[in-house]
């Protein structure tokens, strides 16, 4: 790489300053909100706090249902449970299945490529009405499980088209030659192939968990009791219908929001590779 | 986790009301469900719990999201799933009714309440659901600015000028005038009936043109700001930059302790002999369920919440008017000027009709005040403006259709399908199935999990959301009409094709836009993703974890937050123009700019997701590939023409196909931000099915045809894309 001049590297610079204050500026908006005592919405041009108080977190953060229990910790709870679930049961089954797609002909492969996809132009919002009858009809309505089950296999599509993507390009000699050592199929998929294919992997997670982590109307629908309440319902509850508590929903946005934010950070690598590598072959 | 909470299994329940001792004969809990929130929740809580004290029946409260409370309601009840009772305002009562939700009450002692809202709970000669509080609309004066409210209009057009000074955004009265329950009662006043002898909704009358006239006079005079949004009354009000305010009672909590404050009834309208602005009357009603297992029970409960000590907490806590008559001997009622106000205002107010016919006049009504408000369009045509889409939206039920040719089609189909599969079957003879998919089982065996969850919780959805296409839905009823839902759509029956209600408009709109936005994201994920590549580059952690962030905050919080930024006097987008020096700019009442608003959301929440896939494309690109082109004397954008952009295409081509689908059904940030102002016109195909399916009386069938029609779009679009595809895999 050869040097670039001082001018050109200050340009650079400029241009990726400016635009960082334009991705910065509507979320620092979310943090004066959350920061500032009046529950009003008025955006003017300084986004900086000029009064700042916590209650708005404490608030939220110290929520109590009827009986005295701690609501935020059980919402926070069921949050984690339910994404946490959502990755695993739905990574599992994308990985499964992407790799059968990617490696196996068997009838109706294509034909269920296609499917997926199709699946996914269909508005989620109608599908709404006959998923209800569908869970109460498998009594998982009002469970955990059924809402892990839904947002799973929502995104399953998605998690198999980009994992099916990245395993095609993972050359098929390594498994061939771990056969010829040796290797059950099932060996060379947990010891080779899912390895090989983290960054994938951690894509599909993320993409997994952010489904799960921030979805409110299915929750909001499917659950019955507020202590199952995920977060994004709670914060829900301060759009009323005749106000709006901004400064709480400013507030519960961050708390809402951090936790994905942090795995966006710390998955940054990955995202890098993993989002693309299914394309490129070198 | 599964703690199952339905009434057929309450042993967790038991087992933890058995602990308390006051609960020993406690039986299976009420479900009681509400919106309420703040001081309106607390005082729901108290009296329920004064009800578990005095009946030993215990209750379990939940409190929904009002977004999404009507239709968990409507889902839940008819499932069995629901609650035993649940507190809703009345406006809805007569889809309730028709989807079968609701009990009626059998032991209301109507004289015990207001009469006006014993009206407001009537069908058809049945009364349903006990009347906790009234809403309507009063107004509010800063007593420090104004001294005495005017009890008519011409008093009031007097005060506004000394009032008002919008240069330092000082405003005599404030109030959400584009929506039409603050416009309402001054249609009232001002003569325009809103329903004819039949009851059917009367849009285009003279009432109608002056009253918007009116209204458009105080907003020319900057009496009052335009673009009047709820948080915006509320600062105005509280930095003492509005006089005077009409809101409801839920206002007053809202106004900070430092503010003196007064509350008097709508002024009469001096215009229209005296006439009195009459404002809607919104009753809230704790209603039984009509699939509760014990009746007595709920109605006990629904009764013991409308009356005695548990209206007290009403007033008290939640700051609630009480529709209960005996609350108002209670001296720490009766000394409560709030409740004394709005009792006063309530006597004026007529109850929002619960009938069907209301439901349809509030969309027409909001396209015509932001067309005279915002637009421009003279208050005189308004009304014929609205007519016009009041007729669009309310579709005469289509004919029942005939299902057996259909029936037969069908069966026909899977004979004709069945036939092929045999027919390909036998022609593979030559090679055995073992042969052809040496594999199959293993195959079918790891794709078997995913198969079965897609197949249950995706494609049987999918399959019930395409036939609901070829139904109309009323009021919880189904008919088959065969394809008359697909023939309105696609003649653009009542109203033109180039009306922003036609299926056409609406497609070029979301064509252009699924176009514009993915470009952007491209174009300006692309440039990021060079700039960030070099490796020298200092801070380039840094900028890469804050030019993700758009991505990784969740789209409806930041949609919100850029929809306040586009406010035309108080939004920062406008601000900085200022700055700039150019005029300010009404960003949702013209198409262009709405649409502008729209686009520059999305492209700030899309390019990160580009600019991750172009940095990992640029990332697999050998240097040694420049470093050769740079010998050879190429330019740098010859370098970027023959060597960056073929070898992105690849990685970039998935990211686009996928990028397109999204934004083509991207509807948060349209709904958020824009809303489909100006008229529906911004709208997107997805939003408009969600306005045929959850704003338009749940014409379900309709919006499924809708959806239908996109899918074969984007379906079209993906047999195109994958001969992309493949010739980019040819290459």
């Amino acid at each position: 790489m050869k040097q670039v001049s001082a001018w050109r590297m200050a340009g650079v610079h400029a241009i990726l300053s400016l635009m960082c204050v334009v991705a910065l500026y509507p979320v620092l908006w979310v943090v004066k909100l959350a920061l500032s005592p009046a529950q009003t919405m008025s955006l003017s041009l300084n986004p900086l706090p000029t009064a700042v108080t916590f209650a708005n977190f404490t608030d939220i953060v110290g929520s109590t249902d009827q009986q005295g229990r701690w609501l935020f910790g059980r919402q926070l709870l069921a949050s984690i449970v339910v994404s946490g679930a959502t990755t695993i049961v739905g990574l599992s089954l994308a990985v499964t299945a992407a790799y059968a797609l990617s490696r196996f002909k068997f009838p109706g492969r294509n034909g269920g490529l296609q499917l997926l996809l199709v699946t996914q132009m269909f508005p989620a919002t109608l599908m709404l009405v006959p998923l209800y009858s569908l869970l109460q009809k498998l009594g998982l309505l009002d469970t955990l499980s059924g809402l892990v089950l839904v947002y799973a296999t929502s995104s399953l599509p998605f998690c198999v088209w980009m994992l099916k993507g990245y395993f095609d390009t993972i050359p098929r000699e390594l498994e061939e030659a771990a056969i010829m050592d040796g290797a059950s199929p099932a060996q060379v998929f947990v010891k080779i192939v899912l390895p090989l294919a983290t960054p994938a992997l951690a894509v599909t997670a993320l993409f997994s968990f952010m489904t799960a982590w921030n979805e409110f109307i299915l929750a909001a629908t499917l659950l019955n009791d507020s202590s199952h309440f995920t977060l994004p319902v709670a914060l829900q509850r301060f759009v009323g219908e005749y106000k709006t508590e901004w400064g709480h929903f400013a507030a519960g946005a961050l708390i809402v929001s951090a936790p994905v934010m942090a795995l966006f950070f710390v998955l940054q690598k990955y995202l890098v590779g993993g989002l693309t590598a299914g394309g490129v072959k070198g | 986790m599964n703690a199952t909470v339905r009434p057929e299994t309450p042993r967790f329940l038991a087992l933890l009301l058995a602990l308390l001792p006051s609960f020993a004969f406690a039986d299976v809990p009420l479900k009681l469900w509400h919106a309420y929130r703040g001081g309106e929740e607390q005082a729901l809580e108290r009296a329920v719990a004064d009800f578990t004290k005095a009946t030993g029946t215990p209750v379990e409260l939940l409190a929904v999201p009002y977004d999404a409370f009507s239709s968990k309601l409507t889902s839940a009840i008819p499932h069995d799933a629901g609650p035993d009772v649940f507190i809703f305002a009345h406006e809805r009562l007569r889809q309730f009714h028709r989807l079968k939700v609701v009990a009626p009450s059998t032991s209301l002692n109507r004289s015990a309440y207001i009469t006006s809202a014993i009206d407001a709970l009537e069908l058809d000669g049945q009364w349903y659901g006990y009347p906790l509080s009234l809403k309507c609309l009063a107004l509010y004066y800063n007593t420090d600015l104004v001294a005495r409210a005017p009890t008519t209009t011409a008093e009031l057009l007097e005060a506004l000028p000394s009032l008002s000074e919008a240069s330092a955004n000082r405003y005599g009265l404030v109030y959400e005038a584009a929506d039409f329950y603050f416009h309402a009662p001054i249609l009232a006043g001002f003569g325009g009936a809103l329903f004819d002898a039949n009851g059917r909704a009367q849009l285009n009358t003279e009432g109608m043109a002056n009253s918007l006239k009116w209204v458009k006079g105080l907003q020319d005079l900057q009496f009052m700001p335009t673009e009047v949004s709820g948080a915006l009354v509320k600062s105005l009000f509280n930095e003492g930059k509005a006089a005077m305010v009409i809101s409801g009672p839920w206002f007053a909590g809202e106004i900070d302790a430092s503010r003196k404050w007064a509350i008097a009834p709508l002024p009469r309208v001096s215009e229209n002999h005296d006439a009195q602005m009459a404002p809607f009357l919104g009753v809230e009603a704790a209603f039984v369920s009509s699939m509760t297992r014990q009746p007595e029970q709920a109605e006990a409960l629904a009764k013991f919440l409308s009356v005695g000590q548990a209206t007290v907490a009403r007033v008290t806590l939640g700051r609630q008017i009480p529709a209960e008559l005996a609350a108002y001997d209670n001296e720490l009622v009766a000394r409560d000027p709030l409740v004394a106000s709005f009792r006063a205002a309530a006597e004026l107010a007529t109850p929002t009709p619960n009938t069907l016919e209301m439901a349809r006049v509030w969309e027409p009504m909001k396209l015509a005040l932001r067309a005279v408000l915002q637009g421009g369009t003279p208050p005189e045509d308004a009304g014929a403006l609205a007519e016009r889409r009041y007729r669009a939206l309310n579709r005469e039920r289509p004919d029942d259709a005939d299902p057996k040719p259909w029936l037969a089609g069908l069966v026909l189909i899977a004979i004709a399908a069945s036939a092929l599969v045999v027919r390909r079957a036998t022609a593979m003879q030559k090679c055995t199935f073992a042969q052809r998919y040496p594999e199959a089982w293993r195959g079918l065996a790891w794709v078997a999990p995913a198969a079965v969850g897609v197949l249950v919780l995706i494609v049987i959805p999918f399959a019930v959301g395409i036939s609901l296409s070829v139904f109309h839905h009323e009021a919880g009823e189904y008919s088959f009409v065969g394809l008359a839902n697909f023939v309105d759509i696609l003649t653009s029956r009542g109203y033109r094709i180039t009306e922003p209600l036609s299926f056409y408009f609406t497609l070029a709109v979301t064509i252009g836009w699924t176009f514009l936005n993915v470009s952007l994201h491209v174009i300006i994920g692309l440039f990021l993703a060079i700039l960030l590549k070099n490796p020298l580059l200092k801070l380039r952690g840094f900028y890469r974890v804050v030019l993700i962030l758009p991505w990784a905050v969740p789209n409806y919080i930041t949609a919100l937050m850029w929809r306040g930024m586009f406010h035309r006097q108080f939004g920062a987008m406008n601000a900085l123009l200022a700055a700039l020096g150019i005029e300010p700019i009404s960003w949702f009442t013209h198409f262009s700019t709405s649409f502008a608003a729209n686009v520059i959301t999305n492209t700030w929440m899309g390019f990160p997701f580009m600019m991750v896939v172009a940095l990992g494309g640029l990332q697999s690109i050998p240097d040694d590939l420049y470093e050769a082109a740079e010998v050879d004397g190429a330019s740098k954008w010859v370098q970027f023409r023959r060597i960056t952009l073929p070898l992105l295409r690849p990685a970039l081509l998935p990211a686009i196909i996928l990028g397109l689908v999204w934004t083509f059904n991207m509807f948060n940030i349209i709904y958020l931000v824009s809303g489909g102002e100006p008229g529906g016109a911004t709208d997107i195909l997805v939003s408009e099915a969600y306005r045929w399916a959850f704003q338009r009386n749940e014409q379900y069938g309709f919006a499924a045809a809708y959806s239908v029609l996109i899918f074969f779009v984007l379906f079209a679009w993906s047999r195109v894309t994958n001969r992309l595809g493949a010739e980019a895999r040819a290459e």
